[in-house]
C-alpha cells in the first residue's frame, strides 16, 4: 500500500493530517463566530485578530515571563477573553440598536487597530514558538509518521468543540443562552441579566479563538497577519455550514479542512481557492447553508 | 440561532434596530438638470471648479490617484448607499479592472480608452457572476460572501500567469488617446482621468434618480413590500451590483494606466476595507460623500506614509470613531447642519 491513486501514501496522509489541523482551527473559530452571532447578531470581524493575540500571548508568556505552553493554554484564553469583554463593553454594546452592518464595520476597525499595533512592535516576519517537550517527537503509525503535536492539536480541538457543545446544549447556562438567542427581551423579563450574559458570551467566543491561537502558535509562525488570512476562509466555512447549529459548524470546519488537504495533493494550484468554490456551489444549491435554517 | 434576516432583536436592545442613517427625501419634481437639487448643483459647481483649477497648484499624479479612488468610492456607495448592500469585496473588481487594462495596454497594445473599457467589461462580468451568487443572501452574509469571493480572486491573481504574481504588471504604457493624443504628459493624462471621473460621477447620480434608482431605494427600505408590489428585487439588486462592479473596474483600470503598474495591493482585502472607510468617512448614501471621503483618506495616507503600520492603526481608529459617533460622515453632517441634501 505504497501508493493510493498514484499518490505516495505518506504524502497523501501527511496532507490529510495537515487538512485535519486546518479544519480544527476552522471548526474552533467558526464555532466562536456562531455563538457570538447567535446572541449578539454581529459578525465578529475581530475574531482573527483575537486568534492572533492568543498566539502572541503564548509567545509573550514564554519569552517575557518564562511561562510555558501549558500555562499559556490557561492564561491566554482568560486574558484575551477578558480583553474581548472590555471591547464588548466599551464599543460593541453601543451598537445593538443599530443596523448589524455597523457591528461588522466596528469590529473590522478594531481588527485593523489590533493588527496594526502588533505589526508595529513585532514586524510581519513571524516569531518562532517551540513545541513543548512533552509533545515533541512522532509516532510511527505503520503507514506514516504522525508528529505528536499535530495529533494533539486535532484531539484538543475536538475536545474543546465538544465541551462547548455540551455547555450550550446540556447546562442551565446554555439553556439561558439558547433562550436569549431566540428571544432576548423575554428572557430578560424572567430575571436573567441578559447584558451580562451577552458580555460573557462574547468573552467565551473570544477565549475559544485565543485557545485556537495558542494551539496554532507552534505550528504556524506567530505573526500579526496569521488571523486575518485565516478568518476570511472561516467566513466562507460559516457561509457553507450556516450559523444555525453548533455541531454543524464543527463538522463543516473539519470536513472543509480535509477537502482542502486532499486538493493540495491532487490539484495543488486550486488548494487556496477550493473552499471558496465550494461556498459558491453551496450558495447555488442550498443558500441557507448546509446546516442553516432558511 | 437566527438566520440572516434581522428578525431576532439583539440582546439588551428593546428597540427595533434602526436602519442606516439616511437623509431627508426631496421630491423628484424639485430637481434640476441631472436630477440635482439646488444645493447639489452648488456643490457640483465647486467640484467642477476644483477639477479645472487644482492641477495648476497641486501635483497632478496625486490628484489623479484621488480621482480614481473617488470614483471607486462612488461606485461602492451605489451599492451600500442606495441598495443597502455592504460588499466587502470591491477590491476584486477594482484590482481586476487594473490588471486587465494593464494587460490590454501593454501586451495587446490597446489605446488607453479601449484598455479602460476592457478592464471595466471584465470587472462587470466578474461582478455579474459574483453578484448572482451573493444576492442569494442578505445583510452580513452578503458581506461575508463578497469578501470570500474577493479573496478567491486574490489567490487567482497570485497564481495566474498574466498578472505577474508578486511583481504585478509593470511599465504599463499610457499610450495615445484614440491613437492620436500622447498621454505621457501628466496634464494630458489628468484631463483624461478627470473626464472619466466626472462622467462616472454623473452617471451614478443619474442611475440613482432614474426610475430604476427609485426601485432599488424602495428595495433598500422594504424589500418584502417591493416584491409584493411586483418588482423582481433580485434582478434589480443584480443590475445595481453589476453597475457598481463595472464602475469600480473603470476606476481600477484608470489607476493602472496613471501609475503604469497593476499589483496585488489593489485586489487585497485591505483595499476592500479602504473603500468602505472612504465612503463611511464621507457619508454613506450621500452624493458627494464618497468623493470627500476618498480625498480625506488618500491625503491622510500621503502624509502619514512614513509612519508604516501606524497608518493601519489610525485607519482602524477612524473606522471605530465613525461607527460610534459619526455615522453620517462628513458630508452627511454638513448636509444635516444646512438642512439640505448633498
Amino acid at each position: 500500500m505504497d501508493e493510493i491513486f498514484g499518490i505516495p501514501a505518506p504524502l497523501l496522509f501527511g496532507q490529510l493530517l495537515l487538512g485535519l489541523i486546518n479544519g480544527a482551527f476552522y471548526a474552533m473559530l467558526s464555532l466562536g463566530l456562531a455563538v457570538i452571532f447567535g446572541l449578539l447578531n454581529i459578525v465578529n470581524m475581530t475574531h482573527g485578530a483575537l486568534f492572533m493575540m492568543g498566539a502572541f500571548a503564548a509567545w509573550m508568556l514564554l519569552n517575557y515571563l518564562g511561562l510555558g505552553y501549558w500555562w499559556a493554554m490557561l492564561i491566554a484564553p482568560l486574558a484575551i477573553g477578558a480583553f474581548g469583554m472590555v471591547l464588548e463593553k466599551l464599543f460593541i454594546s453601543r451598537l445593538y440598536k443599530l443596523d448589524h452592518l455597523y457591528g461588522l464595520l466596528l469590529t473590522f476597525g478594531l481588527a485593523l487597530v489590533i493588527e496594526g499595533v502588533f505589526r508595529n512592535y513585532y514586524g510581519s516576519s513571524g516569531l518562532p514558538y517551540r513545541i513543548p517537550s512533552e509533545l515533541q517527537g512522532a509516532w510511527d503509525l505503520g503507514f506514516m509518521f504522525m508528529p505528536v503535536y499535530r495529533g494533539w492539536v486535532v484531539v484538543a480541538a475536538l475536545f474543546f468543540c465538544l465541551a462547548t457543545w455540551l455547555v450550550i446544549e446540556k447546562t442551565r447556562l446554555g439553556a439561558y443562552l439558547r433562550a436569549a438567542t431566540e428571544n432576548a427581551p423575554l428572557v430578560q423579563a424572567f430575571g436573567v441579566n441578559v447584558p451580562r450574559m451577552v458580555t460573557l458570551t462574547y468573552g467565551g467566543g473570544v477565549a475559544l479563538a485565543a485557545l485556537a491561537g495558542v494551539l496554532a502558535a507552534p505550528i504556524y509562525s506567530v505573526n500579526p497577519q496569521m488571523g486575518t488570512n485565516l478568518i476570511i476562509v472561516v467566513f466562507a466555512v460559516v457561509v457553507i455550514g450556516g450559523m444555525g447549529s453548533i455541531l454543524g459548524s464543527v463538522i463543516t470546519g473539519f470536513t472543509l479542512g480535509l477537502i482542502e488537504g486532499l486538493t493540495k495533493v491532487f490539484w495543488p494550484e486550486a488548494s487556496a481557492t477550493v473552499i471558496f468554490v465550494i461556498m459558491a456551489i453551496v450558495l447555488l444549491a442550498r443558500p441557507a447553508g448546509l446546516f442553516g435554517r432558511a | 440561532m437566527s438566520p440572516d434576516t434581522p428578525v431576532a432583536t439583539p440582546a439588551g436592545a428593546g428597540a427595533v434596530p434602526a436602519a442606516l442613517d439616511r437623509p431627508i427625501p426631496v421630491p423628484e419634481a424639485d430637481r434640476g438638470p441631472f436630477a440635482f437639487t439646488r444645493a447639489q448643483l452648488g456643490a457640483l459647481a465647486v467640484l467642477v471648479a476644483f477639477l479645472v483649477v487644482s492641477p495648476f497648484w497641486l501635483y497632478p499624479v496625486f490628484l489623479m490617484k484621488l480621482l480614481c479612488f473617488a470614483l471607486f468610492a462612488c461606485a461602492f456607495n451605489l451599492l451600500i448607499g442606495y441598495v443597502g448592500l455592504l460588499s466587502f469585496g470591491h477590491a476584486a473588481y477594482f484590482g481586476m479592472g487594473g490588471y486587465i487594462a494593464g494587460h490590454a495596454a501593454k501586451v495587446w497594445g490597446l489605446t488607453p480608452e479601449l484598455a479602460v473599457i476592457a478592464g471595466a467589461a471584465v470587472a462587470g462580468g466578474l461582478g455579474a457572476a459574483f453578484g448572482w451568487l451573493a444576492i442569494r443572501r442578505s445583510g452580513i452574509y452578503f458581506a461575508m460572501i463578497t469578501l470570500a469571493l474577493a479573496q478567491m480572486v486574490y489567490f487567482f491573481c497570485v497564481q495566474a500567469p498574466f498578472t505577474g504574481g508578486e511583481d504585478g504588471i509593470q511599465q504599463i504604457p499610457r499610450g495615445r488617446l484614440l491613437g492620436a493624443i500622447g498621454m505621457q504628459d501628466d496634464m494630458a493624462m489628468y484631463w483624461f482621468v478627470a473626464a472619466i471621473f466626472l462622467a462616472g460621477f454623473l452617471l451614478i447620480h443619474r442611475i440613482v434618480h432614474s426610475p430604476f434608482g427609485q426601485v432599488i431605494k424602495a428595495i433598500r427600505e422594504n424589500e418584502p413590500r417591493a416584491i409584493s408590489l411586483g418588482y423582481r428585487s433580485d434582478d434589480y439588486k443584480l443590475v445595481a451590483f453589476i453597475l457598481s462592479a463595472t464602475l469600480a473596474g473603470v476606476a481600477g483600470a484608470t489607476k493602472a494606466l496613471v501609475f503604469g503598474i497593476a499589483t496585488l495591493t489593489d485586489v487585497h482585502w485591505s483595499m476592500s476595507g479602504e473603500v468602505v472607510l472612504m465612503t463611511l468617512v464621507g457619508g454613506l448614501g450621500t452624493v458627494f460623500g464618497p468623493v470627500i471621503g476618498a480625498a480625506v483618506v488618500v491625503t491622510m495616507q500621503n502624509y502619514l506614509a512614513e509612519m508604516g503600520a501606524w497608518v493601519t492603526v489610525i485607519q482602524g481608529a477612524i473606522f471605530v470613531a465613525c461607527v460610534l459617533a459619526f455615522r453620517r460622515g462628513i458630508v452627511g453632517e454638513i448636509a444635516s447642519l444646512l438642512r439640505v441634501r448633498l
